[in-house]
């Protein structure tokens, strides 16, 4: 088909009312509601011996204070371990409320309910918990040692160990001519939404009804945890993700103990009730990522490609393992990117430690499985003496490879087989983009103004539209507006955009007349959820096929109305007319009023449509197997996910004497398919690149060893501002398509952050001569290492 | 349920203060402790102010107090009193359309989940009055105080940029143009 908007910059329908302060976050919503606050672990570790509510009972305004001692049923169990996998064998979830012990810093023990939050807060700190501690167990080092434990019944902290192999990597690295071995690490980060999580409940006594608005990425998810652990019909819950300031990962973990907390007491007091979490409340309770410790072996010939390659790396879970393995997983199966090792063998352990847990946050373990695979890409390049993408260029897969299978099974259980793609041209668009060739010209003039420079590239594959499915609602209303509806939630990606141009070019009508509806399980109540890339793949085709099965009943009741065939219509900007006669038309409003026989009439179109104006006498008012209105409905499901893939280069200054690290150029190209909005992809992209900039540069969880985080505030923990991020990224696009969908796109979310912290490595090991295993890097760290470092003197000394 | 800002909780002095926010004039009850943020949003009930962090660092509740942008977080309601607050409904124009600030982040795609935004748009708007006419670089230094997870800011610095535009010219161009702009 041809299309009109699917391709071009449209600027974005949700602006107007966000820029007005129109908004509707959680917390907008009922002021009247009462508020919860938290009573949170002080301790990494620890027993909880006595909980005194005692000194709260007589705050006025405190309605009411839970401990675990309170909940009923279900609630009282642990929270759900959301996806089980065979290699999880010591899987653990905390409770909604803690119950006899905590193990990590911010874990919830008790809950206030009062009139509002000041009221809320001060009763929690009038609560006196009683702790024996227990030794903390911090950082994969010692998780890894085992001597203490985190959950008793855990051997060695292992939540998981999990083994893939395709060939024998062993024997190929034994073989090969030449050998590296690297230690690797990167350290925790977390999404960091300028919104917190929140969550608001609203219990209806008489109806027995259950409606939620929360901060979530999956409202279908909540919904079903809500059910069963109030012991609800699911159809007597509502979940309604309202405006959702950011979600990055963190807002797909559910249920969170307050999901299930605030709709439980609005029920239990018959009141309203929200949870507004703070800022010190994000940092240590809700979750984070990134943390791990790799051991790469690799073999090679005189060319650097790559005969063997073996992974060993260490993934800190947290205190507990809600989400699975999901984030290992992914790292160990996308750390092959673009290249096709002759053999390949991966082994991780999931360790528990006594800090926040783990789930994934934009990239989710991709930028740490990139970082192993570019480092060594690297060290191979740096080990031969060659290009750096001389070595990346012989271990790609081939266009005329595609599709190609890894022999691997990815995160959704399916086999790791990559859809499309063409990396080679992916590489001649980066160095052309960024000048790759004539960079060490740059370098000696640089050098001769005694400036130190270096660059740096990584290449990535992102699986992304992950299954199971998703579905779209497409509906005509009388008025010739169109309503769509689809079950996964919004962010800020732009989603009422980007499907209001898929509807409209695929029913053919005009942009400005059609509303999308996004998380709301009133509207649509199948769907998994926002996350992996997934929205413009999922709901995206979704929404296309549901548009298209609208278009087909259109055509075929205009059709019958203009004495015409299906096939001759068409239908522009809402008319459907028959191609060639200008004369012969009629209004999508107008078939939609067709669609509907009708009884009654309520204005001049209804009337239209009554029972003694249209239909056959002889037949029934509507056709057997057909259905009255004009809408459809279509799901997507995959058999496999698809690949989007991109490659990253930045030039970094690194200053001689105060090891500050400058961005000079950050280049990105980047293959989705085929972009629906130009203007959303590059805000994709820029917004993954600033959280890569963070993560490499700038972002990192301090805990002590006692298991507590030094900078839990935004004044400690250094979230970029304008003038940490590159003045410009430069974007360079390659499309090619998915032959997956009926759009041929490929997910765009989670990109711009995936290459960050392998790139920011390269560059400036490259500047500074000296190897980087560690991430991220301050300006403190990279003096301290060329103080280590006896060839720190000699900057630049590698060939590239 | 108890009216929070009548309730006189655990021996807290209630005050009243009269706040002037975008021109009208809101007479409200509340202790002395309640954050002019939580005032504006919860007691007044204009919630486009947005709180981040709730320690004056990542700008997303900043309101102009007598044109000055000041965290609302870090500003208790009683001292807010005598003074013109603006808030990001206050910045239209006064036909409803969207005001230059609004527009150009329209126009250059400068907002995302649009949380921060409201924090942005009341301190361009502030910074413009002052330096009607940035370069790239003061554009820049003029939200350097107020975080973003979405954007990664590039658009938000064209969004500075052609904001001012729009001011110089009184006049909106097409949104089309200024998005090609914000791309070169």
């Amino acid at each position: 088909m041809t299309w009109k908007l699917v391709g071009e910059n449209v600027t974005r329908v949700e602006d107007d009312r966000l820029l007005r302060g129109l908004g509707r976050y959680t917390d907008d919503l009922c002021p009247e509601a009462l508020h919860v606050a938290m009573v949170r672990s002080p301790h990494a570790h620890a027993r909880i011996v006595d909980i005194d509510i005692e000194r709260v009972l007589d705050v006025d305004g405190v309605l009411a204070v839970y401990t675990y001692e309170d909940l009923p049923g279900p609630l009282a169990e642990p929270l759900p371990l959301l996806i089980p996998h065979p290699a999880l064998t010591h899987g653990r979830t905390q409770y909604a409320l803690a119950k006899d012990e905590v193990n990590y810093v911010g874990e919830a023990v008790a809950m206030v309910v009062a009139i509002d939050r000041y009221i809320a807060e001060d009763a929690a700190f009038r609560i006196s918990v009683s702790y024996d501690p227990l030794p903390p167990v911090v950082g994969i080092d010692h998780a890894r040692k085992a001597e203490h434990l985190v959950h008793d019944d855990v051997p060695g902290n292992v939540a998981a160990r999990m083994e893939q192999s395709t060939g024998d990597a062993e024997s190929a690295i034994a073989g090969a001519p030449h050998k590296l071995t690297l230690d690797l690490e990167i350290e925790r980060s977390a999404a960091t939404p300028l919104e917190g999580r929140a969550t608001l409940a609203e219990w209806d006594t008489g109806s027995g009804r259950m409606r939620v608005w929360t901060s979530t990425q999956t409202s279908t998810g909540v919904r079903a945890a809500i059910a069963a652990k109030l012991q609800l019909d699911l159809a007597n819950v509502d979940v309604i993700t309202p405006d959702v300031g950011g979600g990055f990962g963190v807002k797909i973990m559910h249920p969170w103990p307050e999901d299930l907390l605030v709709p439980f007491v609005a029920r239990a007091l018959g009141k309203p009730v929200k949870f507004i979490e703070d800022r010190r409340e994000h940092f240590i309770s809700s979750a984070h990522e990134r943390g791990q410790v790799q051991h790469v072996e690799v073999g090679f010939d005189d060319d650097g490609r790559i005969l063997g390659l073996s992974v060993r790396f260490w993934h800190d879970n947290g205190a507990y393992t809600p989400y699975g393995i999901i984030v290992p997983i992914i790292t160990s199966t996308q750390l092959l990117g673009p290249y096709k090792p002759g053999a390949y063998s991966v082994v991780f352990e999931s360790l528990y430690t006594n800090t926040v847990v783990v789930t994934p946050y934009r990239g989710a373990g991709r930028p740490q499985g990139v970082y192993a695979m570019e480092r060594t890409m690297d060290a191979i390049a740096s080990y031969l003496g060659r290009d750096r993408t001389e070595v990346r260029a012989v271990n790609f897969i081939q266009p005329d490879e595609l599709p190609y299978d890894h022999g691997l099974l990815f995160q959704d259980g399916r086999p790791l087989i990559y859809d499309s793609g063409d990396y080679p041209a992916c590489l001649q668009k980066l160095k052309k983009l960024v000048g790759w060739d004539e960079f060490e010209t740059f370098r000696e003039q640089a050098r001769s103004q005694g400036r130190r420079v270096g660059i740096g590239l990584a290449c990535y594959v992102e699986g992304t539209g992950v299954g199971p499915y998703e579905g779209g609602h497409v509906q005509v209303e009388t008025s010739g507006k169109v309503k769509v509806a689809t079950g996964l939630t919004s962010q800020g990606q732009g989603h009422q955009t980007v499907f209001a141009q898929i509807v409209a070019d695929e029913l053919g009508v005009r942009f400005e007349d059609v509303e999308v509806t996004t998380g709301d399980t009133r509207r649509f109540p199948y769907a998994v959820g926002t996350f992996a890339s997934r929205a413009a793949v999922m709901s995206g085709s979704a929404i296309a096929f549901a548009a298209r099965a609208v278009r087909t009943k259109a055509l075929r009741i205009a059709a019958d109305a203009l004495e015409a065939s299906s096939d001759d219509l068409e239908i522009v900007d809402g008319i459907v007319r028959v191609k060639g006669t200008p004369d012969a038309t009629i209004a999508l409003g107008t078939v939609a009023v067709l669609s509907n026989p009708l009884r009654y009439a309520f204005d001049k179109a209804s009337e239209s449509a009554t029972q003694f104006v249209v239909g056959d006498p002889d037949k029934p008012p509507v056709a057997e197997g057909d259905e009255p209105g004009l809408e459809g409905k279509g799901y997507y499901s995959p058999v496999r996910s698809t690949f989007a893939s991109g490659m990253h280069a930045v030039i970094v200054e690194t200053d001689p004497d105060t090891a500050e690290i400058k961005i000079l150029r950050y280049c990105v190209v980047h293959d989705c398919g085929h972009v629906v909005n130009p203007l959303i992809v590059e805000g994709q992209i820029h917004g993954g690149v600033a959280q890569g900039v963070a993560g490499a540069l700038y972002e990192r969880m301090s805990y002590d060893e006692h298991g507590q985080l030094l900078n839990a505030s935004f004044m400690d923990f250094l979230m970029p501002y304008v003038t940490e991020v590159p003045s410009k990224i430069e974007i360079d696009h390659l499309q090619t398509p998915s032959p997956l969908n009926p759009l041929g796109i490929k997910g765009a979310g989670e990109a711009g952050v995936i290459p960050s912290t392998a790139v920011f490595a390269a560059a400036i090991e490259d500047a500074e001569g000296i190897g980087i295993t560690s991430m991220p890097i301050s300006p403190s760290e990279l003096f301290e290492l060329r103080r280590r470092n006896t060839e720190a003197s000699s900057p630049g000394r590698r060939a590239t | 349920m108890s009216d929070p800002t009548t309730a006189d909780t655990d021996g807290e002095t209630m005050h009243h203060v009269r706040l002037s926010v975008n021109g009208a004039t809101y007479d409200i009850e509340v202790p002395a402790r309640r954050l002019l943020s939580d005032a504006v949003r919860q007691d007044i009930g204009l919630t486009g102010t947005h709180v981040g962090c709730e320690h004056g660092v990542c700008g997303a509740c900043t309101v102009l107090v007598d044109g000055v942008p000041m965290r609302s977080c870090l500003m208790f309601a009683v001292s807010a009193e005598g003074q013109e607050v603006t808030t990001v409904e206050g910045l239209g124009d006064a036909d409803g359309s969207l005001g230059a600030v609004q527009q150009a982040f329209k126009d250059c795609h400068g907002l995302q989940c649009g949380f921060c935004t409201p924090g942005f748009l009341t301190t361009i708007t502030a910074c413009l009055r002052d330096n009607p006419d940035p370069t790239r670089e003061e554009a820049s230094e003029m939200v350097a105080g107020n975080l973003c997870r979405c954007t990664g800011y590039q658009n938000i610095v064209s969004a500075v940029l052609r904001a001012a535009e729009l001011q110089g010219a009184g006049c909106a161009t097409k949104p089309e143009h200024a998005a090609q702009e914000a791309q070169a």
